[in-house]
C-alpha cells in the first residue's frame, strides 16, 4: 500500500466514525425502487474500465451516448404526445403545438382504436375520442393528417395489438398526400409483449402478434426504410409499478425477443435492428433514472453484437424517448406537478434522450388543457435553452455515484435476463403471468411504503392541504358529440365505398393470415395487404375482425 | 360466532388496460380478511353484474381510467338491479373529475375514491359500511 493510500484509508476511516456517531435523519434511504443506498460514494464502489465500460460518445457500448456530438449536434426532439377526441380536433391540436415550437408529432388513441374497434362498435360507447383521438378509417387519417406535411414531420403513434393496420392507414395517407412511403419518418410503439405484460390493450395472442411484428420489420426494410419499426417500451411496465431494474430488464428481454423473431423470420439482423427504438419512464428518483439509461445502452450494444452478432454499429445503439413518470403526478395540489416534472425531465436529458415528452400538471384529472400542454413543452425548452445542460455530453459519467448505479442496474438486469431464461424465455414467462405478478408484487410494496410513510409524497402524505373545494385548475372535458360525428362518418364511409372492393382486400388479409410459414419478405406479408385494404376504405375494425377469426383473442393468465 | 367474510368483486369495466389500482386494492382488501375476486379486465356491465350474482358479493368495486366513467357506473348499476343485486354496495375509483364524482355519487353509488386515496382508508370503509348495513339486517 502506498503512503497516499494510507492516508487515504485513514481519512475515510476518520469520515466513516464521524457518520456513524452523526445525527440521522428517519427516513429509509434507498432509491423510490427500494435498492438501498450507501451515505458515500468513492472509488473502492466501482469496478470501472473506462474504455471498455464507457467508451465515447457514438462508439460502442455507448453508455455515453449515441452520438459523437449529442446535443451540440442537435437537440433533442420536444414530442408531446397528443390525441382526443375527432381526428378533426386533434389535427388542430398538432399544428398548435407545432406552432409552439414543438419539433415532432405523437399520437395518442383511444381505446376502442387501441383495441381495434370502429367508433360504433358496441364495445367502444362512452369511450370514443375520450382518451385520445378516434381513428376507423384512412378517411379518418388523412383527417388527422390535413394540413401536415408528411415528407417534413415525423409521427409517433402509440398503438399496438392494431399497428401494423394504423401503419397501413399512415403509409397510405403519405400516397394521398403523394408523399413516397421513403420519405415518411417516425415511430409506430407496435410492442405488444410490453401490452401482455403491463398496458393491456391486445388484439391477438403473442404467436400471431409477433409474426405481424416481423412482418412489419420485413415490409419497412424494403419499403419504409426510415421509419422506427418497434418502440420497445419499458414506460408502460414502470407506470404499472415495476421498479427501475424490472423496467430496465423486461424491456431488453423484450427486445431481445423482437430480434430472435426477426432472425428467425429470415430477415438478416442488420437490415431491422437499426429501425428498433426504445421508450423508457423517467420517473422521480433522479440518479438512479440517469444511470438506467445509460446502462440500457451498455446491455443492449453488448448483447447486439456479442449475442445477436449484429455487425452495424447502427444496431448496437440504443436510441431511446423518454416520458416523465405519470404515476409520479398527484391530484393534490396539481401545480406541484410542474416541479416534478422539471427534474424528470432533467434526468432524461442527462440520460442522453433522443427525445421527450413531459407530462402536464393536470393529468391526473383529467386529458391536459393547451394551457397545461404549453408550460410542459415550456419547460423542456427551458431546459434546452436556459440551463446549459446540453452543452457537455454524459456529463455525470465518472460520479462514483452514477457509475456504482449503473453497474449495478446492469448487474439487476442480467438476474432478471437469467430468471427468464430459466422461464423459457419472455413469452412463456409473460404466459404464466410472472412477469405480470413481478411487477405487481413491486406495486403493492411502494403503496404500502406510502401508507407506511416510509416514502413521502408532498401534498399526498405529507404537506397535505384541504382541497374540499374541488381543484384551483381547469379541466379538460371531451364533448359527448364526438361519438355521434364518429358513428356518422362511419355510416357515410361504409354507403360509399366500393362494397365489392372492400371484400376483396379483407379476403386477401385472411388468406395471408392462412399461411403460417409467413418469411417477413415474403409477398404473404401483413403489412402489404394492410395498405392494400387501407386504400379500399376497410375500416379498422373490419380488418381486426379478419384477424381475430383467424388468429383468436387474446386472454390474460389469472394473476391474483 | 364466526365473522361472515365480506366478498368483494374487483372489478374493470370498459376498454382501458390501466389494472395497478385494481390489482393494489384487490390485494390490500383481500390481506385485511375479506374474499376478493378479481374479474380481470375488459369486462362488460352485463359480464360484471353476472360475476355479481355468481359470486353472491356484497361489494363491487369499480376501476375507471379511460374517461367513461359516466357512461359505465350507471350501466353496471343497472345492469346488478335487474339481477337482484341492487343491494350490493357500489364503490369506485379512477381518474374522475370532482364534479362527476359528486354527480355519480348522488346517483347512488356509496363511495368514490380518487387519486392518492390510502388503500387502508378504502378497507376501512368498506368494513365499516358492511358492519352498519349487517346490524340493520340484524336487527330487522
Amino acid at each position: 500500500m502506498s503512503l497516499q493510500d494510507v492516508i487515504r484509508t485513514d481519512a475515510e476511516a476518520r469520515w466513516r466514525r464521524a457518520f456513524e456517531q452523526g445525527e440521522k435523519r428517519d427516513a429509509e434511504f434507498t432509491t423510490v425502487s427500494g435498492a438501498r443506498l450507501e451515505p458515500l460514494y468513492g472509488p473502492d464502489d466501482v469496478a470501472l474500465d473506462p474504455e471498455q465500460d464507457l467508451g465515447h460518445p457514438g462508439q460502442f457500448p455507448f453508455t455515453r451516448g449515441v452520438h459523437p456530438t449529442m446535443y451540440r449536434g442537435r437537440l433533442w426532439t420536444m414530442r408531446q404526445f397528443a390525441g382526443f377526441g375527432s381526428a378533426r380536433q386533434t389535427n388542430e391540436r398538432f399544428k398548435y403545438l407545432l406552432a409552439h415550437g414543438q419539433t415532432g408529432l405523437s399520437t395518442a388513441f383511444d381505446f376502442p382504436t387501441l383495441m381495434g374497434y370502429d367508433s360504433d362498435h358496441e364495445r367502444s360507447r362512452g369511450e370514443v375520442g375520450q382518451v385520445g383521438v378516434a381513428i376507423s378509417s384512412l378517411r379518418d387519417m388523412e383527417t388527422l393528417m390535413e394540413g401536415i406535411p408528411m415528407a417534413e414531420v415525423s409521427t409517433s403513434m402509440t398503438i399496438n395489438g392494431p399497428a401494423p393496420i394504423l401503419l397501413a392507414f399512415y403509409i397510405a395517407c403519405g400516397e394521398r398526400q403523394g408523399v413516397d412511403p421513403r420519405k415518411l419518418r417516425g415511430t409506430v410503439q407496435n410492442d405488444i409483449l410490453k401490452e401482455y405484460q403491463a398496458q393491456h390493450a391486445w388484439l391477438v395472442p403473442a404467436e400471431p402478434a409477433l409474426r405481424m411484428i416481423t412482418d412489419v420489420m420485413g415490409y419497412c426494410a424494403q419499403k419504409v426504410p426510415q421509419w422506427n419499426t418497434i418502440s420497445i417500451s419499458g414506460y408502460h411496465i414502470r407506470e404499472a409499478g415495476s421498479t427501475a431494474a424490472q423496467e430496465l430488464a423486461f424491456t431488453l428481454a423484450n427486445g431481445m425477443e423482437y430480434v430472435r423473431r426477426g432472425v428467425a423470420a429470415g430477415l438478416d439482423v442488420d437490415a431491422f435492428a437499426p429501425r428498433l427504438s426504445f421508450f423508457f419512464d423517467s420517473h422521480i428518483d433522479f440518479f438512479e433514472e440517469i444511470a438506467k439509461f445509460r446502462a440500457a445502452r451498455r446491455i443492449w450494444a453488448r448483447k447486439m453484437r456479442d449475442q445477436f452478432g449484429a455487425k452495424d454499429p447502427r444496431s448496437w445503439m440504443l436510441r431511446f424517448h423518454t416520458q416523465t413518470a405519470g404515476v409520479t403526478l398527484t391530484a393534490q395540489q396539481p401545480e406541484n406537478n410542474i416541479v416534478r416534472t422539471a427534474y424528470e425531465a432533467l434526468a432524461a436529458v442527462l440520460g442522453g434522450t433522443q427525445s421527450l415528452h413531459t407530462n402536464s400538471m393536470d393529468e391526473t384529472l383529467s386529458l391536459p388543457t393547451e394551457k397545461a400542454v404549453k408550460i410542459a413543452l415550456r419547460t423542456q425548452q427551458i431546459l434546452a435553452e436556459e440551463t446549459e445542460v446540453a452543452h457537455v455530453i454524459d456529463p455525470l459519467a465518472g460520479s462514483y455515484f452514477v457509475e456504482a448505479q449503473t453497474n449495478r442496474l446492469e448487474q439487476d438486469a442480467e438476474r432478471y435476463f437469467q430468471e427468464i431464461d430459466r422461464r423459457g424465455g419472455v413469452v412463456p414467462a409473460t404466459e404464466q403471468g410472472w412477469i405480470q405478478r413481478e411487477i405487481h408484487r413491486s406495486a403493492v410494496a411502494y403503496q404500502r411504503a406510502t401508507e407506511q410513510g416510509r416514502k413521502q409524497i408532498v401534498g399526498v402524505n405529507c404537506f397535505q392541504e384541504d382541497e374540499s373545494g374541488g381543484p384551483p385548475i381547469e379541466i379538460h372535458r371531451i364533448d359527448p358529440a364526438v361519438e355521434r360525428e364518429q358513428h356518422a362518418r362511419l355510416a357515410a364511409l361504409r354507403r360509399q365505398r366500393d362494397a365489392g372492393r372492400v371484400k376483396r382486400a379483407l379476403d386477401d388479409v385472411r388468406d395471408a393470415c392462412a399461411v403460417r410459414s409467413s418469411t417477413a419478405s415474403g409477398d404473404c406479408n401483413l403489412l402489404q395487404r394492410f395498405v392494400a385494404a387501407a386504400h379500399a376504405d376497410c375500416t379498422l375494425g373490419e380488418i381486426a375482425d379478419v384477424l381475430r377469426q383467424a388468429f383468436g383473442e387474446y386472454h390474460e393468465p389469472k394473476i391474483l | 360466532m364466526v365473522e361472515t367474510k365480506i366478498r368483494v368483486l374487483v372489478a374493470k369495466p370498459g376498454l382501458d388496460g390501466h389494472d395497478r389500482g385494481a390489482k393494489t386494492v384487490a390485494s390490500v382488501l383481500r390481506d385485511r380478511g375479506m374474499e376478493v375476486v378479481y374479474t380481470g379486465l375488459h369486462q362488460t356491465p352485463e359480464m360484471i353484474a353476472e360475476a355479481a350474482m355468481q359470486e353472491d358479493v356484497d361489494v363491487v368495486g369499480l376501476s375507471i381510467l379511460s374517461g367513461a366513467h359516466m357512461e359505465l357506473f350507471p350501466r353496471v348499476r343497472d345492469e346488478l338491479v335487474k339481477r337482484g343485486m341492487g343491494h350490493v354496495l357500489l364503490v369506485g375509483g379512477g381518474i374522475i373529475p370532482s364534479d362527476d364524482m359528486r354527480k355519480l355519487e348522488s346517483a347512488g353509488f356509496a363511495k368514490l375514491f380518487g387519486p392518492g386515496t390510502r388503500t387502508d382508508d378504502i378497507g376501512a370503509y368498506i368494513e365499516a359500511e358492511m358492519a352498519k348495513r349487517r346490524a340493520r339486517n340484524a336487527a330487522s
